[in-house]
């Protein structure tokens, strides 16, 4: 079927308005504004002075390695926390109440991240409900601050991220065959070779698109090491907004942003790669 | 193991708890928040004092509920109005777009759609940065060149609005584009053989199909702008949206008017999910 010019570029010239006037342009302002600085009379020059900071600064690289690697760690425990949940929900729950589970899984995260994290913060703070619950029971003699440290920090990532992590496992459970499951057990396979053998590969796919958005909003979050975290959360992206709204540099802050942008994209194509499989499909 | 297996009652009993464990985790930030809002005290902690309303409607001068509460009111305007603008340009970008990849055949189709899904794999700060940089490298280059002082290239509303749009516009194209990858393609073919244009074929017919996904692909987007804090931090002006202006106050302190606040928003957005699941479900 012959379709005329017209039709083609009344949909082609909004997409490629957003696409580089939003996204292309933008980031290759990114990138040369991290080449940028001031040289000793205040003159705008290229320089590598931003990146040779990041590497000879050692609160910055560590940062940015501490950063990663507890999105690692965060990716992780969603993984482990979120397997059983999407096989109660996919092979375990009577069929009648399935339903009214998932859209129960769902709904909390409908809910702005904001005000989940405010949740948190006010049940686990020191004038907090887990607080006054622990003292009337007696667990403890004087309230103690559950705020502010590492493990919080990293429980609240676990549950902001984890709706990205059980949707597409329970999708991918239930294209699972039963009968394989069956079969295996009638054979006198044990617990342990149906999961190593049957129902883990057979997820292969579910758990790469999972662990890499988890990974992605993990890396890129703000809120939640913000508050949870506190002072001393020591957040990459928190480094990237204080040179941007705090010191003003803005030179430096793209050098730091390329950086987070650089690492995020090599994990992700790290993990497609691994598993062989396209970026289109894991979006899908 | 699954449902059509034998198990033993430790089994299934310890299944069970995890998964009651499991939702508790989920809900108890938002029902804390959500029961907190009616406690009669100047904190969002217990001892419980009584219920009261004084966080909703109270005129002040000791406390002012929600509803009197003018900088919150005016961040909640604005969320409205910033995700009003959001959700239909990216359902226009987003609609062209889908037909534009599924419809047509052109050359660097391929480049294109890469680029298309980038938004998926890029950070929100990072967008956020990225056009704060280019935005203010373009009003400083009209500025200059042309003399032209155009506010919309300052951190502002209109800045927000494209912002979101940018990422927001690839939830659409993707969401468009699965449901056009079912239309049959004979009933565009029958419209254009009995005389009607393209356009008019595209208008009439291809569109109707698409009203359900196009539906619900807006109020995916409205959702997403309502709730979106890490691009619009960086891009905000001095009209907060409703998750930068609660962020502020949770971050200098807390009263229980966030917990009122916390609560329309879980009420709102969880009415809105349910009418979405509702009619997601009626069209399957």
């Amino acid at each position: 079927m012959q379709r005329s010019r017209l039709v083609f570029w009344i949909f082609c010239a909004p997409v490629l308005c957003w696409l580089f006037l939003l996204i292309v342009l933008p980031h290759l302002d990114l990138l040369r504004m991290s080449f940028r600085g001031e040289n000793d009379y205040g003159d705008m020059v290229w320089t590598f002075r931003n990146y040779k900071t990041f590497f000879t600064e050692p609160i910055y690289w560590l940062t940015f390695v501490r950063t990663a690697l507890y999105a690692v760690i965060t990716t992780f425990i969603t993984f482990l926390l979120a397997m059983p949940v999407s096989f109660y929900i996919a092979k375990l729950a009577r069929a009648r109440i399935q339903g009214a589970l998932v859209i129960l899984l769902l709904l909390p995260f409908w809910v702005s991240e904001l005000v989940r994290i405010y949740g948190w913060m006010i049940l686990l703070r020191e004038s907090g409900v887990l607080n006054f619950f622990m003292l009337k029971l007696g667990i403890v003699d004087t309230p103690i601050e559950m705020l502010y440290n590492d493990a919080t920090m990293i429980m609240g990532l676990v549950y902001t991220s984890m709706l990205f992590m059980v949707v597409p496992l329970v999708s991918v459970m239930e294209s699972l065959d039963d009968s394989l499951i069956e079969a295996a057990h009638d054979l006198g396979a044990g617990q342990f070779t149906i999961w190593r053998t049957i129902i883990l590969p057979h997820c292969k796919p579910g758990i790469t698109s999972g662990s890499i958005v988890v990974f992605m909003l993990t890396l890129g979050n703000y809120l939640t090491p913000n508050l949870m975290g506190g002072k001393n959360s020591l957040w990459f992206t928190e480094q990237i907004y204080n040179q941007f709204i705090a010191s003003f540099n803005w030179n430096q802050g793209s050098a730091f942003g390329f950086l987070l942008l650089l690492l995020s994209s090599f994990i992700i194509w790290l993990g497609l790669r691994l598993t062989r499989q396209k970026l289109d499909e894991v979006a899908s | 193991m699954i449902r059509s297996l034998p198990r033993s009652k430790t089994y299934d009993w310890s299944f069970n708890c995890f998964i009651l464990l499991y939702f508790t985790f989920l809900f108890a930030p938002l029902v804390v928040t959500c029961v907190l809002a009616f406690n009669d005290s100047n904190f969002p902690s217990l001892p419980w004092q009584g219920f009261t309303l004084d966080w909703f409607f109270s005129a002040g001068p000791d406390r002012i509920g929600l509803f009197h509460d003018d900088q919150n009111l005016r961040s909640i305007l604005t969320s409205f109005q910033t995700a009003f603008f959001v959700s239909i340009f990216s359902v226009v970008v987003g609609t062209c777009a889908s037909f534009l990849f599924e419809k047509e055949t052109f050359r660097f189709k391929g480049a294109l759609y890469f680029l298309m899904l980038a938004p998926l794999v890029i950070p929100g700060v990072i967008l956020g940065i990225s056009l704060l940089l280019a935005s203010n490298t373009a009003g400083t280059y009209f500025d200059r060149t042309f003399g032209l002082d155009i506010d919309i290239f300052r951190p502002s509303f209109w800045l927000v609005v494209l912002g979101q749009f940018s990422f927001i516009t690839t939830f659409v194209t993707l969401v468009v584009s699965a449901r056009l990858r079912k239309f049959d393609h004979s009933l565009e073919e029958a419209a254009l053989n009995l005389g009607a244009t393209q356009l008019g074929v595209i208008w009439h017919i291809t569109l109707k199909f698409l009203r359900p996904a196009i539906i619900g692909a807006g109020a995916v987007a409205f959702l997403m702008s309502f709730e979106n804090f890490n691009t619009t931090l960086f891009l905000v002006g001095s009209e907060p949206t409703l998750p930068i202006n609660l962020y502020l106050q949770v971050r200098d302190g807390s009263t229980p008017v966030i917990n009122a606040v916390s609560l329309m928003l879980i009420v709102g957005t969880s009415l809105l999910a349910l009418v979405n699941f509702y009619f997601t479900r009626k069209e399957q």
